[in-house]
């Protein structure tokens, strides 16, 4: 159930963000999350978009160094501690969550948040479990 | 194991040193009757003959300066009618060093070629593609004569073009590659982005030099392309590639002493070394007739050993692989640093690629390192703290290769630029500071 997102490899230089974004945009892909970690000298851009597989596919072509990454994404109600409750599971369970983003949705007012879990198998099976709706890479198409 | 001149190679070391002193008697008093430069240099120091190979050492050495001064043509020996062909290499600070061949020249070079293709296990039926670049450069004609000598076929591609290279040896099936090492590691990279498995090309042996490299980047290159890697040394200054080369057994490169008389110095104190101490490389041409070098000082780190070598047999003296060349050597803090180091230690991470960058700069008076360093695709990291971990990793190897701490900075794959020739490893913004004032 897990999707899959997409990492790029940033060297920290002025216009090199611009790059990727304009690449993607001219290409007809649609970015529908995406979360920048920064550090002093490079930077990964972890996106979520339309068309996963073109995306990819013409990243690599253009030599940007990508690779796909398993996440969890999954639907939040839209109000004030709706992912504290998620989290909880989680928690509870002693899984961590390497790193977490979030966006909120046009169609149903729900928040999507998107999880990097090491032991993804795991964590589905709790929030299964706890009726937490997971995201198929068919819903983010949707989206 | 095949010889290309059995007796000469495998003479014993009575033998040849009864050659040596010889031809050096002879070469001594021909620079000194026929050069200017030469006769000026030892009328200075007050030696006028040379009885033994001890005497040597009493001579003083030439350097790159020499033949920079006396540009273009100062320093032949001969009227320039006598000279067939004329190379030349650039330095880095643009003025050439320029240097000439006679016709025996031209043929002694073959020769020492002929001798090192075939030491380095290439024999009739092979297929050369000599990547070397033809001109005025000595490494694609230096191979080519060499090639001709021996009765090999030669497809005299010269460098660059890579994917014409990569078309080439798939359809003409090429069997040895001659480049510079760092060249024939991006004719693999790029191979791959054409759909094309190197391991699976036709060639077989790689002889390969102009550029220090080091073991581990031996390994790499063998594994990219599934074949035997093996080093040659030359310099145009002496005669061009084919002044020593490694056999199959890869236990140092064998030095042509009939034709070069090779000696390791203390660069300090310019005193000659005992075998197996690690200084710098002087060679003495016995044979050279338009530009006979006597003492020149090469600027490259090796050791020197005199012993048969346990492979082939060969008799000659063998020298380890470059180290370094002075020019190259770093002064960090006061501490000696060799490229070689920091590659040595790359080639054995294998999250990283062999593709780097040494950059120096000075801060508040300190000096410092900060080598780039390529991930690579396969091993690239989601995470943060991977990729972290890569990069201390790296600084912590490095740091202790060297005994100075070291910034390492990753890199998207690719993203240093590759050469066809030799690979631009150092940039020192010391210099550039300086010379701004």
């Amino acid at each position: 159930m897990s999707i899959k997102q997409l990492s790029i490899f940033l060297e920290n230089r002025l216009g090199r963000l611009n790059e990727v974004i304009s690449f993607l945009g001219k290409n007809n892909i649609n970015i529908r999350a995406l979360s920048l970690a920064d550090k002093a000298d490079y930077g990964i851009l972890r996106l979520i978009v339309n068309n996963k597989n073109k995306a990819f596919k013409i990243l690599k072509e253009n030599k940007f160094s990508v690779s796909e990454t398993e996440v969890i994404a999954v639907e939040v109600e839209d109000k004030p501690g709706g992912l504290a409750k998620i989290l909880k599971y989680l928690v509870d369970e002693k899984i961590s969550v390497e790193y977490i983003y979030a966006f909120v949705e046009k169609s149903n007012k729900k928040a999507v948040v998107v999880l990097r879990i090491e032991d993804i198998k795991k964590a589905e099976k709790i929030l299964k479990k706890n009726k937490v709706k997971l995201l198929k890479e068919s819903d983010i198409k949707k989206l | 194991m095949e010889y290309f001149q059995k007796e000469i190679e495998i003479i014993s070391e009575k033998e040849l040193k009864k050659i040596q002193i010889e031809r050096l008697k002879k070469i001594f008093n021909f620079a000194k009757e026929k050069i200017p430069f030469y006769k000026k240099l030892y009328e200075k120091t007050g030696i006028k003959k040379i009885d033994s190979l001890s005497d040597l050492k009493n001579l003083p050495f030439t350097k790159k300066t020499d033949l920079r001064d006396n540009y273009p043509f100062k320093m032949f020996s001969c009227d320039l009618k006598e000279v067939l062909e004329i190379h030349a290499s650039s330095g880095t600070t643009g003025k050439l060093t320029v240097v000439g061949y006679t016709r025996n020249d031209i043929e002694v070079w073959s020769e020492v070629m002929a001798r090192s293709l075939a030491c380095a296990g290439v024999r009739k039926g092979d297929i050369i593609q000599n990547a070397y670049g033809y001109g005025l450069f000595t490494g694609g004609l230096g191979v080519h004569y060499g090639a001709l000598k021996l009765g090999v076929t030669v497809i005299p591609i010269s460098a660059g073009g890579t994917q014409r290279q990569l078309m080439i040896i798939q359809d003409f099936k090429s069997t040895v590659l001659t480049c510079t090492p760092s060249y024939s590691l991006y004719m693999a990279e790029e191979a791959k982005e054409m759909g094309i498995d190197p391991r699976k090309t036709t060639i077989r042996v790689g002889i390969l030099g102009a550029e220090p490299w080091t073991e581990g980047m031996r390994r790499q290159i063998e594994k990219e392309w599934d074949m035997i890697a093996l080093d040659i040394y030359g310099l145009s200054e002496i005669i061009g590639p084919g002044v020593a080369v490694e056999c199959e057994g890869k236990e140092g490169l064998h030095v042509w002493a009939d034709h070069f008389l090779p000696e390791v110095i203390d660069p300090e104190t310019g005193e000659v070394l005992e075998e197996g101490k690690e200084g710098e490389l002087v060679l003495t041409t016995l044979t050279k007739e338009a530009l006979p070098m006597i003492r020149y000082r090469t600027g490259d780190i090796v050791k020197i050993t005199n012993s048969v070598c346990p492979n082939c047999k060969r008799t000659m003296p063998r020298i380890s692989k470059i180290k370094g060349r002075i020019d190259d050597m770093l002064i960090i803090r006061g501490i000696n640093v060799f490229p070689s180091q920091i590659e040595t230690v790359l080639t054995k991470i294998p999250e990283v690629a062999p593709h780097y960058q040494i950059i120096v700069t000075r801060e508040k008076h300190l000096d410092k390192l900060e080598v780039r360093v390529e991930i690579t695709e396969k091993t690239f990291s989601d995470e943060i703290k991977k990729l972290e971990e890569l990069q201390k990793k790296v600084e912590r190897e490095i740091s202790g290769v060297l005994g100075l701490s070291v910034s390492v900075k990753l890199v998207e794959p690719k993203s240093i630029e590759r050469s066809m020739g030799k690979a631009k490893r150092v940039i020192d913004l010391r210099k550039e500071l300086k010379e701004g004032g």
